[in-house]
């Protein structure tokens, strides 16, 4: 008799604690997968600005055709970021977009056409806030790795992630000043 | 400014706890005073069920028509739209309805139940007179209240001043109509059941009274955790603090604001009367936000 007690309450026993582990380990689970979605939109919105740079680039052609110098620079920062190898360069060549621009930009102040130009305004208006997406992402990419992070290094995650290896993940980290946004001159 | 979050958040709970005993004391009352109350107390939280009901599955079309938000057009607003994405992105919210209200006056507002049924008013005086970084503090504050479930707690706690008013009303008419019946009901005996019965009158007088308060002072509390949150959202805290600089100095109304949605703007859309003196701080229990040097002055210190 007072064995089959001890012997349902092992039972239930190890039900719960094999259920507790399993909602953990799931958990554990969708936070990474939320980090890596997290990395990938950071990815989306870039790939926004490219695709937005030729039409930038068509607009202000036509008003400021001898300014072929500070277009040329944006174009072929676009390029070496479209055709990059790894994460590194990539991080250059963006950077080199983000100056590039910063330069089409202030051009438009010697040029009061291209600055009323109703497409010219529009574009500035979405690059702006694609440059703002693009740290917002990051941003938003920092904090669910300091979400994960947190939760792996803590009690009881930390269990879990040593058995399964859930290995921690690096922040994004702009470097000094070529990583600031765009200043857009009005 | 972590810390000062969760406190926020505490103490709005415990005000909604507060909220439910009330709702229990009220309960209470009405069966010490009356002695058909089950019956009657059935048909009044039915009814006070279905109202709640509707209210949760409802608020937002509500909210929306009653200020007459009409959806903002992506293409007339895009600096708006593009605001929002943006902080949705940094908050990992999907993106809300984006509503504007045709008024001069500076004012916003989210509704809805959660982030998933979300939507953010601007009046078109908003989008006028604030630049991008101004704007988007104020529309990272109105997220804010959608991330943090303010739209959820503010429908709740409408829902339940409602609730204990037509709870307590229905006390009071039941009592007036069979105020005889008290005497033949005696059990309690002598002088323990009539301070029993003065207690249960005083309270169905009160609640409707203290429940306002109540849900004014959640009100106040969700403003100041949203400004925090939303800077969170931005990184950026003197955007916000010159757009409710802005607001401040601003003196237009809102023309379609009403006592009903107060609570749910910005800035509070109705005109403040200047208070002085001993009254003003009783006053500022009927005040749905804290005052905006109050909230600057919180922002600055961050």
């Amino acid at each position: 008799m007072s064995v089959i007690v001890i012997l349902l309450v092992l039972v239930v026993l190890i039900v719960v604690v094999g259920a507790v582990l399993a909602f953990m380990y799931n958990g554990l689970v969708k936070l990474r997968n939320k980090v890596e979605n997290a990395w990938a939109q950071i990815d989306v919105q870039l790939k926004r600005r490219h695709d937005l740079i030729p039409n930038l680039v068509e607009t202000v052609k036509g008003y400021a055709s001898h300014e072929k110098e500070t277009l040329e620079r944006v174009v072929q920062a676009r390029n070496m970021a479209m055709s990059a190898q790894g994460p590194e360069q990539q991080g250059q060549a963006e950077n080199m977009i983000t100056g590039a621009l910063k330069s089409v930009f202030a051009l438009s102040e010697a040029y009061p056409d291209l600055k009323a130009n109703q497409n010219f305004v529009n574009l500035q208006e979405e690059l702006t806030s694609t440059e703002d997406r693009i740290s917002y992402s990051r941003q938003f990419y920092n904090d669910t790795v300091n979400r994960y992070n947190t939760k792996i290094q803590t009690f009881p995650g930390v269990f879990i992630a040593k058995r399964f290896r859930f290995g921690e993940r690096e922040y994004f980290e702009a470097e000094g000043a070529a990583r600031g946004p765009v200043q857009v001159q009005f | 400014m972590y810390d000062q979050v969760a406190q926020n958040k505490r103490r709005s709970l415990l005000l909604i706890a507060f909220f439910v005993a009330l709702v229990a004391a009220v309960a209470w009352a009405i069966t010490q005073l009356l002695s058909f109350g089950p019956i009657g107390f059935a048909i009044a939280l039915v009814v006070a069920g279905g109202s709640a009901a509707v209210s949760y599955w409802k608020s937002d079309a509500v909210a929306l028509a009653m200020s007459r938000a009409k959806p903002a057009d992506p293409q007339t607003y895009a600096r708006l739209h593009n605001l929002v994405e943006g902080l949705c992105i940094a908050s990992g919210l999907p993106k809300p309805r984006v509503y504007v209200v045709d008024d001069d006056a500076p004012n916003a507002f989210a509704t809805g139940r959660d982030p998933r049924h979300a939507a953010i008013a601007v009046t078109t005086g908003l989008l006028a007179k604030l630049n991008r970084v101004e704007l988007e503090g104020v529309v990272a504050h109105e997220l804010s209240h959608i991330k943090n479930y303010d739209i959820l707690v503010s429908t709740l706690a409408v829902t339940m001043v409602g609730v204990i008013a037509l709870v307590s009303d229905f006390g009071i008419r039941f009592l007036w109509w069979g105020g005889g019946r008290r005497n033949s009901d005696d059990r309690n005996g002598g002088g323990a059941g009539s301070i029993l019965a003065i207690a249960g009158f005083a309270l169905l007088i009160l609640s409707p009274i203290i429940a306002k308060a109540m849900q004014l002072a959640i009100s106040r509390r969700r403003e100041q955790l949203a400004d925090f949150s939303g800077v969170e959202m931005t990184r950026y805290p003197p955007g916000l603090i010159s757009a409710l600089e802005k607001l401040r100095s601003d003196q237009t109304v809102v023309h379609s604001g009403s006592r009903a949605t107060a609570h749910l703007w910005i800035e509070q859309p109705i005109a403040r009367t200047e208070r002085e003196g001993r009254l003003s701080r009783l006053n500022r229990l009927w005040d749905t936000h804290p005052p905006l040097e109050d909230r600057i002055a919180a922002l600055r210190e961050l």
